[in-house]
């Protein structure tokens, strides 16, 4: 059968136009963003100096020191984090059909905060020292990482392998992650309760997610994990979409709906357990972001997921600036704030609006 | 001949559901599957687009067995028509542009959105185009799935219960424009019904399936009172009203009358 005579009505591209703009004003907020977390800090930099230092123009050595090496890569840690955290809740919210759909659901960031644990532990990764402002570091970070990473991965590992003997729906995956959070969740206090106390700090401290502990190195494999995977995402757009209209009407439509599930939940994991890891826990970016640029670019993963990266971007460099500022000379982690604001910020969106 | 089904054959977790399974349908016929709740109506339209693999047995649509292709390319050959919609904050363009999914590659193309306007207005559903599909009715919202699969530029229809959640009107209205894409297209449609009268009424053929077998198929005409009785275990009238099938139940249930004569 075919189809003659359509034209494309000019309200349509008005429409997808305003969809569009709200994309272009989300870059703008972030790029002005970037330049006022820069500037502001225990040493105030004018956003002229920023510019031009950022641009490699005139400048003193001093504050070219404290933008190269302590703001900006706190600063693009918190952009990468919040991007990748966000894209990954909003693709496993869509292949999970679940509101609740998340990594965290999935009990990725438990089996992260255990298998940290289980480093400082067992792994001796754990013997701490105080800096000279106070705040506890782990001396063996690499072993940390990678002990976190392998546990996160090992728990989507689980859940791919439950999923493909009892079928990729979504209610096989979620309860199995719910089963495997409660099940590392209780991992993690069996180590505690018998650390002494200096792991017992270094267990907490780690889980505290804290985005002034990337390098530029770690920065790097963030971003490119985030690039990678998003653009992956992107790509799928439409299968999401798909899938979104009812796992029938998507297999009607061609779409290998568990592969897509299976591979989605796959790189979502990875791409939050890469953060994790590097970072610690930072909560709720992934849930709550996605919700709130559903309510204003809609379902359309074609352009839900460009705006979950850059709100998730914006939120998390937002809160980092205001956690590094609002109880100085403390320096809260992101994570404490984030949690914070989660709740408040998830209950007005389900009071404002009984409409996905 | 659009769609040829042979000798088609399933099973689940080794129980036999359908069990050869031979019809045909040709250009412009609408072929309504009929048989009682749990019978496999369902499940024989998903062996016809192979989200069930059938155990045994060919489908074959314009002579390509459908079985041994890649899913987009199925898809660019049957529409398929869900029983169960799930809505999300999808404009109704952007819900039937999701129709063209098998046929986009990396981005949607002018055409895609010249061909998802033009189906759009031949359901009449412009006035709708850029409203939120949450916010439709029942009748609305089942043109929008049906407008989606016609975008995927099918030969065969697939519609699973197209009516069975809808007011009187809207059953009306929706055979009505089956009917006219049908007509009109020459394409070939299979939908599973309860409704006989609706069935009788517009489909050109029947089949009628009991206990996972075909147990009568025919023009529609061909339908007797003995045969629906065989299959829905209930004796039936056929009446004829202004030229027109009419399938009439001649048992009630008692509980019926006791209902009707407490609400005088």
């Amino acid at each position: 059968m075919h189809f003659h005579g359509g034209q494309i009505p000019a309200e349509y591209r008005r429409y997808i136009g305003r969809k569009s703009a709200f994309l272009v004003s989300l870059v703008l907020m972030l790029t002005m963003a970037l330049v006022v977390a820069v500037s502001l800090g225990a040493a105030r930099i004018p956003l002229l100096q920023v510019v031009k230092t950022l641009a490699g123009l005139e400048t003193t050595r001093q504050i070219e020191t404290i933008i190269w090496n302590i703001r900006l890569p706190q600063a693009l840690s918190s952009m990468v984090a919040g991007a990748g955290l966000a894209v990954a809740g909003a693709a496993m919210q869509s292949i999970l059909r679940n509101p609740l759909g998340s990594p965290f659901t999935l009990g990725i960031s438990h089996a992260a905060a255990f298998g940290a644990a289980l480093s400082v532990m067992i792994l001796g990764g754990g013997i701490m020292t105080s800096n000279a402002v106070g705040a506890v570091q782990i001396t063996n970070p690499y072993l940390t990482t990678a002990s976190a990473f392998l546990f996160s991965i090992a728990t989507s590992a689980v859940i791919v392998a439950i999923a493909r003997l009892r079928g990729a729906t979504p209610e096989v995956m979620v309860l199995t992650g719910v089963a495997l959070g409660a099940f590392f969740t209780a991992g993690t206090m069996f180590l505690q309760f018998f650390a002494d106390d200096v792991q017992l700090a270094a267990m907490v401290f780690w889980t505290f997610g804290d985005t002034a502990r990337a390098t530029w190195q770690e920065l790097g494999y963030m971003a490119a994990t985030t690039l990678a995977i998003a653009s992956f995402f992107f790509a799928n757009s439409w299968n999401y979409n798909a899938i979104d209209a009812g796992d029938e009407t998507a297999k009607g439509l061609g779409v290998r709906v568990e592969r897509v599930r299976m591979v989605g939940m796959m790189l979502a994991s990875i791409l939050t357990a890469v953060i994790i890891s590097f970072l610690g826990i930072i909560g709720f970016v992934g849930l709550v972001v996605p919700h709130m640029v559903r309510r204003i670019v809609g379902s359309d993963h074609r352009f839900l997921l460009p705006a979950a990266v850059l709100g998730g971007a914006l939120l998390l460099l937002v809160s980092d600036t205001a956690a590094r500022l609002m109880l100085a000379p403390h320096v809260l982690p992101v994570s404490v704030l984030t949690a914070f604001m989660g709740a408040p910020v998830f209950l007005f969106l389900i009071i404002r609006g009984g409409r996905r | 001949m659009i769609l040829d089904t042979r000798h088609l054959h399933f099973a689940y977790n080794g129980v036999d559901i359908l069990r050869d399974i031979d019809f045909s349908v040709q250009p412009g016929e609408l072929l309504a599957i009929l048989g009682p709740n749990g019978v496999g109506k369902t499940t024989l339209l998903k062996c016809i687009n192979a989200i069930h693999r059938p155990r045994e047995g060919a489908v074959l649509v314009e002579g390509l067995d459908v079985l041994r292709m890649p899913p987009a390319d199925i898809a660019t050959r049957i529409g398929y028509v869900a029983q169960k919609i799930e809505t999300a904050r999808l404009t109704v363009f952007d819900a039937v542009l999701m129709g063209r999914k098998p046929h986009i590659r990396w981005q949607t193309s002018e055409r895609d959105l010249q061909i998802v306007d033009s189906a759009i207005r031949h359901l009449h559903l412009e006035n709708t185009s850029l409203r939120f599909i949450d916010q439709l009715s029942g009748g609305e919202l089942q043109k929008v799935c049906i407008a989606r699969a016609l975008v995927q530029e099918p030969r065969l229809l697939l519609l699973d219960e197209p009516t069975s959640s809808l007011d009187l009107r809207n059953q009306v209205e929706i055979m009505q424009l089956l009917r006219r894409v049908i007509d009109e297209h020459q394409i070939a449609a299979v939908m599973t019904m309860h409704d006989l009268n609706r069935a009788m009424r517009y489909a050109d053929s029947v089949l009628m399936l009991k206990e996972g077998e075909v147990h009568s198929y025919g023009r529609t005409s061909q339908i007797t009172a003995t045969m629906i009785e065989s299959v829905y275990g209930l004796p039936v009238e056929i009446h004829h009203i202004n030229g027109y099938p009419l399938v009439i139940p001649q048992e009630e249930h008692p509980a019926c009358h006791q209902v009707a004569h407490s609400h005088p």
